[in-house]
């Protein structure tokens, strides 16, 4: 059962990214680059999924588990430390560069694009670097 | 902005909303997707089910793409750019323990001073260096 609602949930998200056209880097490209022909239509995509997700959050959050796990894996970190700070600036000037945040450039691999398999293929280094080498 | 399109970013965004929350109801997983990517590839344990969420990931648009007969999306072309770009997001969402899935979408709405404090700054290297750069 993990495995199921693991599949339909990445589907799902997967899905929405695509039908919002977030999957097209020019697309997010025009709501990060400030100019007369800024386009707001992440704040509404990132506006809508916070308020299903906040929702289901504040409604569910407050029972004893998940219903089909043991119990909630919820990140335990709660300081302002360095590698977050340094490694969200970090990823946001990747973002800036080319558009693609991991979501959209994974749901963009069957499009076969060589310039999204080198993105992801550097993505995957990067994650590897970031676990070998600490900040 | 001729370019904006607020029916299908309200619509698109209500579905990824949708996805994340069902993995925290069901699996009490925060569905942040550079995290589980990374895990699936670098540590042994809970493996299936991230590699389940990324076969979904990849099946979400093939799923799009039988609805809607018009959908298309322009992708980058190779060059090092591109590269370039791909490794400071890894690096940096590494570093960073997450990504605009995980923090921009799961913490935010669990009012996680970390991801507040992450999408804040993630969101403003990536509109300063995209502005500079056109």
């Amino acid at each position: 059962m993990p495995i199921i609602i693991a599949f339909v949930a990445g589907l799902l998200m997967s899905a929405g990214i695509a039908y919002s056209q977030m999957i097209d880097p020019n697309k997010v490209l025009g709501f990060l680059t400030l100019n007369a022909n800024w386009d707001p239509s992440l704040v509404l995509v990132m506006a809508a999924a916070l308020a299903v997700y906040s929702t289901g959050y504040w409604l569910f959050g407050k029972k004893d588990k998940p219903l089909f796990a043991a119990q909630f894996s919820l990140p335990g970190k709660k300081d302002l430390d360095k590698p977050l700070v340094i490694g969200s600036l970090i990823f946001g000037a990747g973002w800036g560069l080319v558009g693609y945040c991991p979501g959209p450039a994974l749901a963009a691999i069957s499009s076969g694009s060589s310039g999204t398999l080198a993105f992801i293929a550097a993505m995957v280094a990067g994650w590897f670097i970031s676990r070998k080498l600490a900040i | 902005m001729d370019n904006f399109t607020p029916y299908t970013a309200l619509i698109g965004g209500g579905m990824i909303g949708l996805g994340a929350v069902i993995l925290f109801v069901f699996s009490g997983r925060i569905a942040g997707i550079s995290g589980i990517a990374g895990s699936a590839l670098f540590s042994g344990d809970g493996r299936s089910w991230r590699l389940a969420f990324l076969a979904g990931v990849i099946a979400g648009p093939l799923l799009i793409a039988t609805l809607l007969a018009d959908f298309s999306y322009s992708t980058p072309e190779l060059s090092w750019q591109v590269i370039v770009a791909g490794l400071l997001v890894g690096v940096g969402t590494g570093w960073g323990s997450g990504c605009t899935s995980g923090h921009g979408i799961c913490g935010i709405s669990r009012l996680s001073p970390r991801s507040i404090t992450a999408t804040v700054l993630f969101m403003f290297s990536g509109m300063l260096v995209a502005t500079l750069l056109r």
